[in-house]
């Protein structure tokens, strides 16, 4: 219930906060909204001897919309997230997610940036970005690069992240107008991870789906992108024929591991039926 | 390792009293009000930041204060359970609708739910049940089953929002 | 000129006595964060201690080095089980008659058991050090399944007792093997099972929970070694026997130690035995001079201290092909972890689970109890259980749906048939508990109306048949739970806690102003004693519940009593309330006449007040009654106003209540709904209604964790899982249904007041009526019994074998 013992340091700027975590090198961890590394720490499952509080780094935060992409600083909170007009009107995808996210207090602490950035399977954030095609700028000592985050994920609690770098902020492109979407989350209770969970944006047009994008939570080491399972309603009428097709595809690529939530095989099948109730919501939405 | 702890400075406001401390980084925001400050109020239930018997008002947010270090609350504005009630005693609408509406047994979730349940209103002055239920999600209970708590915090909200208290504060 | 005398109604309400729902008078700290926890007790000096815990379930100790730690600034010492031998206190008695280690000694019998104490300036150098103390261990082969536990190649656990061929309740049949207790009779039991037309068997295991109050165990010892005085703050539902044990283990007098039970946040079982952290927090203040203070974390008190349950019940019935029971057998498997800590009256090593029998006219029974040894956490008995009332009500609520699954009969239906009868009260069970009132039928039948009962049932068929035609992926399910339970321990003649008789009490001092305190050996942990005692002795002496302070838990002033826990506080306690309460009408009566000049027998009590009967005008007020007391008492009469009653019960209690749940179950996630759950629960005189309500609200909401998924397991290794919140089962608000509270009052015709408790009564038909709504959603597609806990996954598998999960 108690931390070990570290040292604190409060960078005024990206660029302070990157020298402080390159120099400092693996023994330094930065702290966002603190909700996944300070129970951690508190389990004395992780020890940093530094931490680097990114809190008062100013322009880290913020949703904005920057030609066709909507942006969103690191440090925003799943709390900022939920009340943002900006995304109920072109992202709501993000706040059905949000809203799924452990419970309120958390989300006013934990930030979008930590959600993605360190690797836990269990995060719901990822998936959504995988199902968005978002890019993820990360800032280290030598200068910045961008990550889609469809490449970022390698596995459980490892990602492209490199030691020194911090993740800034991320986008993507503003969904079509008149998308459908929905994010479909089986948990135990309010607060916990998926058993399983699925992300879907989708466009019809003349009863056609002309485009689908599915991504799955905590069925494997990494989010998923089910990409044969979008192809099976991208030309379809998102039919019941076509839907199984989409559950059958999902289903074949989630490696879900047996945990309290269930074994292997209740969590494969969740995750089919997670499928199909976010694209029958999904379409139901679809303008 | 070294012997040597090094502290950091902070400062932070507690129910409107400005505090200043030197402290260890890793003391938790909870340590620091029930031990330093001598603010017991808020209660530490669990080790993984799931029952929110900790949870106090920080800068206008509901946060556990388990899971946030005291450093990092510098120079904020805090309000605990014991900065609820005005000066002259009065309680708070909140304060009134538990004891009402038996909302509270045992006593050790209280002051985190009437906390959680302050911001609450504050985002949604006239909750319904299931608004009520969901926006507490953060705060458990193993004495009332909750009915009397979604209770209590209806009849604040309505206490709130009635003219009479409206004129009042006008 | 006289004040006008108010209205009979106006002295009512400004009463507040029995059966008003009084706001609470404890509230007013708790909404303000002025509550007094445990943990809020700050003392001058005083140091931190902290527990070294097994990582292994079963292990030899090789070796233990706490230099490291010791060398840590702001560590003071660390204790082991060598430092405790010399006092003889490496090991503790239990309330069930084994002894528990303290600190381990040699060998390690469970995860996270204690292995040292660590004591330390502040609690964050104690964690430090904790980690800094080596400890070498040598694994052994654990044993975690009950059912292996008396094999031949089993390991041997207790090697502290192997010699022991006797245990405190009689022979034992195996090295693992603790107790085997037996009830009722055998013969005739089997004769009725070899000849009855009709017989059902189940295996119904009741899975390892723990209580989880919100706020875990915690103490504060301190010795003042120039007094010779020892006082101890702690989460103690039984503050005295806390100091008897205290003075018993360290060899101070009784009347040199002080035990304060302060504000406790929750109890429900969870506090009643003597834990490892208040041992060594005592010795090590005793040996340091100042004050120690342990707290455990949410961790330790999932996997250390007292869990519930743990029982494997195979049950039978036999009936007639018309449904009348015949006869129940029951052999309960009993898994108490490595020592045996149950809570338990000292004669009950299976606690009252004889109450099997249930509210059913079952004329033979018989029951066998195996407890047995494990490499788990020790206990057995917490968590509203009432002693294995709940492992007993589930039991036979769940073998009589199998049996009316078999007969194809309705279960509410099958239970009417078998309800005793209101005539047949006082009722001798098969099983040995003489029933003090009940008025079952009417109870059943009040539910089933209320929830439309038979419109539910012709709903449900409805819902199958359109769920084989493809039109639903739901299944309806409901649940029938009709119960009695036994509270109230208890009679001398019976029910003793280490040999203390298990009585309670009262003491009443009235003031000359009108006011009084009223002290108790029971200690609240919630349930507003504050609150409820008052409100027994406004009615009974007239002195409004405003002016009459409550208090409990601190030894030094409260009378003795065994504490709260089995729903005993108002049978037993208040029951010497009443009593007390009474004497000191008796003698306010005599001070009346003597005021009014007149003959005892010509004064009746009216509510606030004496009145010369047919003269109301003629009257004294409590309150002219107080101060005469202390200045104008007949002659030969004591002055002062005040009364002790120490209460030993005649017999149990018997609240009983009927429960019906209606779900309605995901097939595909596995996933339940509760629709509906209606409780109406008979505890005979309702003291205040807004506190039973709350009381039942509770419970229910920990019967519904405890049915659909709380569980902590072990795995084969030894290790215990799902000992945080991520993993155990503690619903939120958004998950806890909504609760339907109705009643029925059938007073206990032995209880002065005719009260019979009924906080553990949520918990005892609560899980029921989940288990039976969740099985009852199959039972069309022939399943009989599934195990709990219902959790989704596990309500899914039952789906996917019955070929309904596409």
């Amino acid at each position: 219930m108690i931390p070990g013992r570290f040292t604190y340091h409060r960078p005024a700027s990206v660029a302070e906060a990157v020298g402080l975590l390159s120099s400092l090198g693996e023994e330094a961890r930065p702290l966002a909204g603190g909700h996944s590394l300070i129970p951690m720490m508190k389990l004395r499952m992780a020890q940093p001897e530094h931490l680097v509080d990114l809190g008062r780094i100013p322009g880290l935060k913020g949703i904005r919309q920057d030609g066709n992409d909507l942006v969103i600083g690191a440090m925003t909170t799943q709390a900022e997230i939920i009340a943002s007009p900006l995304l109920g009107d072109k992202a709501p995808i993000l706040i059905e997610a949000a809203k799924v996210i452990a419970d309120p207090q958390v989300r006013y602490a934990g930030t979008i940036g930590g959600n993605v950035a360190n690797g836990d399977p269990g995060n719901d954030m990822p998936g959504l970005m995988l199902c968005l095609d978002a890019r993820y700028s990360l800032v280290g000592a030598g200068g910045s690069r961008q990550v889609a985050a469809r490449d970022f994920y390698e596995a459980a609690y490892f990602t492209k992240l490199e030691t020194g770098e911090i993740l800034t902020e991320l986008r993507f492109a503003v969904p079509a107008t008149g998308h459908g979407w929905a994010y479909e989350k089986l948990k135990r209770k309010i607060g916990d991870y998926a058993v399983a969970a699925a992300a879907v944006t989708l466009s019809m047009s003349a009863g056609k789906c002309t485009a689908a994008s599915i991504a799955l939570t905590n069925v494997g080491q990494t989010p998923l992108l089910a990409a044969d399972a979008a192809k099976a309603l991208i030309g379809s009428g998102a039919d019941a024929a076509a839907i199984d097709a989409a559950a059958g595809a999902a289903m074949a690529v989630a490696d879900p591991t047996t945990d309290t939530r269930g074994p292997v095989e209740y969590r494969r099948s969740v995750l089919g039926v997670m499928v199909r109730r976010a694209i029958d919501r999904a379409k139901a939405r679809a303008r | 390792m070294t012997n040597e702890i090094a502290k950091t400075k902070l400062s932070m406001t507690v129910n409107g009293r400005q505090y200043t401390a030197e402290i260890e980084p890793r003391m938790l925001l909870v340590h620091f009000l029930r031990e330093h400050l001598s603010l017991t109020g808020a209660h530490i239930g669990c080790d993984t930041s799931h029952c929110g018997a900790c949870t106090v008002d920080l800068d206008g947010r509901s946060v556990k204060s388990c899971t946030i270090f005291a450093v990092q609350a510098d120079g904020s504005q805090v309000t605990t359970i014991e900065g609820m009630a005005a000066p002259d005693g009065t309680l708070h609408a909140l304060q009134q609708a538990f004891h009402e509406h038996h909302g509270l047994q045992c006593g050790f979730c209280t002051p985190g739910m009437i906390m959680r349940a302050h911001r609450l209103l504050q985002e949604n002055p006239r909750p319904t049940d299931e608004e009520i239920r969901w926006g507490i999600s953060g705060n458990l209970c193993r004495c009332t089953g909750y009915q009397n708590i979604v209770k209590a915090i209806r009849a604040a909200a309505d206490m709130l929002a009635s003219p009479q208290r409206k004129e009042a504060a006008e | 000129m006289n004040a006008p005398t108010p209205s009979r109604e106006e002295r009512e309400l400004a009463l507040k006595g029995m059966g008003f729902a009084r706001r609470r008078t404890e509230d007013a700290r708790f909404i303000q964060g002025k509550g007094n926890y445990v943990d809020d007790v700050k003392l001058p000096g005083m140091l931190q201690g902290d527990f070294v815990r097994s990582p292994y379930g079963h292990a030899r100790i090789k070796k233990i080095d706490a230099s490291k730690a010791l060398a840590l600034p702001g560590v003071k010492a660390v204790l082991t089980a060598n430092d405790l031998k010399p006092l003889k206190l490496h090991y503790m008695p239990t309330l069930a008659g084994d002894v528990q280690a303290v600190l381990a000694d040699e060998k390690v019998l469970f995860a996270n058991q204690e292995v040292a104490f660590v004591i330390a300036e502040d609690r964050y150098i104690a964690a430090d050090a904790v980690e800094l103390v080596e400890v070498e261990y040598e694994p052994l082969p654990p044993l975690v399944d009950p059912f292996k536990s008396m094999a031949a190649d089993a390991p041997i656990l207790r090697e502290d007792i192997q010699d022991k061929l006797e245990g405190a309740h009689g022979r034992r049949k195996h090295p693992n093997h603790i107790f085997e207790w037996t009830v009722g009779d055998g013969p005739a039991t089997d004769q009725v099972f070899a000849t009855a037309p009709v017989t059902v068997k189940e295996l119904i295991s009741y899975q390892r929970v723990h209580p989880a109050p919100l706020e875990t165990c915690a103490c504060v010892a301190s010795m003042d070694k120039i007094r010779g005085e020892l006082t101890v703050w702690g989460t103690f539902q039984a503050p005295h026997v806390v100091r008897t044990v205290a003075a018993i283990l360290s060899g101070i007098p009784e009347h040199k130690i002080r035990v304060i039970a302060p504000d406790i946040g929750g109890g429900f079982g969870n506090k009643v035995g003597v834990y490892p952290g208040y041992v060594c927090s005592i010795v090590a203040s005793i040996v340091l001079g100042v004050p120690v203070k342990w707290v455990e974390d949410r961790i330790e008190n999932l996997s250390a201290t007292a869990f519930a349950r743990d029982y494997h019940m195979t049950a039978e019935l036999a009936a007639t092909t018309d449904g009348k029971i015949l006869g129940l057998r029951c052999h309960v498997l009993a898994d108490h972890g490595a020592f045996d800590a149950c809570a338990d009256p000292s004669k009950y090593p299976a606690g009252f689970f004889n109450i099997v029998t249930g509210s059913y006219d079952i004329p033979t029974a018989h029951l066998a109890v195996d407890g047995v040894y494990t490499n788990k956490a020790p206990g057995g008995v917490a968590y509203r259980c009432s002693f294995r009332v709940t492992e007993a009500a589930y039991c036979i609520e769940r073998i009589v749906d199998v049996l009316a699954r078999k007969l194809n009969m309705d279960p509410a239906e099958l239970r009417l048939k078998n309800l005793i009868q209101p005539q047949q009260f006082p009722y001798k069970s098969a099983l040995g508990w003489e029933y003090d009132s009940g008025d079952y039928a009417t109870a059943l039948n009040k539910a089933m109306e209320t929830v439309g009962y038979n419109a539910l049932r012709a709903e449900q068929q409805q819902k199958r048949d359109a769920f084989k035609r493809g039109e639903t992926r739901e299944l309806m399910g409901i649940g029938v739970a009709f119960f009695t339970e036994i509270v109230g321990a208890g009679p001398s003649r019976n029910c003793d806690i280490l040999g203390i008789a298990m009585f309670d009490s009262a003491e009443i001092r009235v003031h000359p102003t009108g006011a009084a305190i009223a002290r108790f050996g029971t200690k609240t942990q919630g349930q507003g004693h504050e609150t409820t005692y008052a409100q027994i002795i406004a009615t009974e002496t007239g002195i409004p519940a405003d002016m009459i302070q409550v208090e409990e838990g601190d030894t030094n002033t409260a009378p003795y009593g065994l504490g709260t826990y089995g729903s005993r506080s108002t049978p037993v306690a208040g029951a010497a309330c009443a009593r007390a309460a009474r004497k000191i009408q008796a003698k306010a009566k005599k001070i009346a006449a003597h005021l009014l000049e007149v003959g005892e027998n010509d004064l009746e009590f009216d509510i606030d007040r004496f009145q010369v009967k047919g003269l109301p005008e003629k009257s004294k007020t409590m309150k002219e009654i107080c101060w005469a007391a202390y200045n104008n008492v007949p002659p030969g009469m004591e002055p002062g106003l005040e009364a002790v009653d120490y209460y030993d019960p005649p017999n149990m209690t018997y609240p009983f209540g009927a429960y019906i749940c209606v779900l309605d179950i995901d097939v595909d996630t596995g996933s339940s709904k509760i629709r509906r759950f209606y409780a109406l629960d008979d505890c005979g005189t309702r003291i205040n209604p807004m506190i039973i309500e709350g009381q039942v609200h509770g419970g229910l909401t920990e019967a519904f964790g405890i049915a659909m998924g709380q569980e902590i397991k072990y795995d084969e290794t030894g290790n215990v899982l799902g000992v945080t919140l991520m993993d155990y089962f503690l619903p939120t608000a958004v998950e806890t249904p909504f609760w339907e509270t109705d009643h029925t009052v059938t007073p206990s015709p032995h209880h002065p007041i005719g009260a019979k408790g009924v906080g553990e009564s949520p918990n005892v038909g609560g899980v029921p009526a989940f288990s039976n709504a969740v099985i009852d959603a199959f039972a069309h597609l022939g399943v009989t019994h599934l195990q709990m806990p219902h959790d989704a996954w596990r309500v899914w598998k039952a789906a996917e074998k019955l070929g309904l999960v596409r």
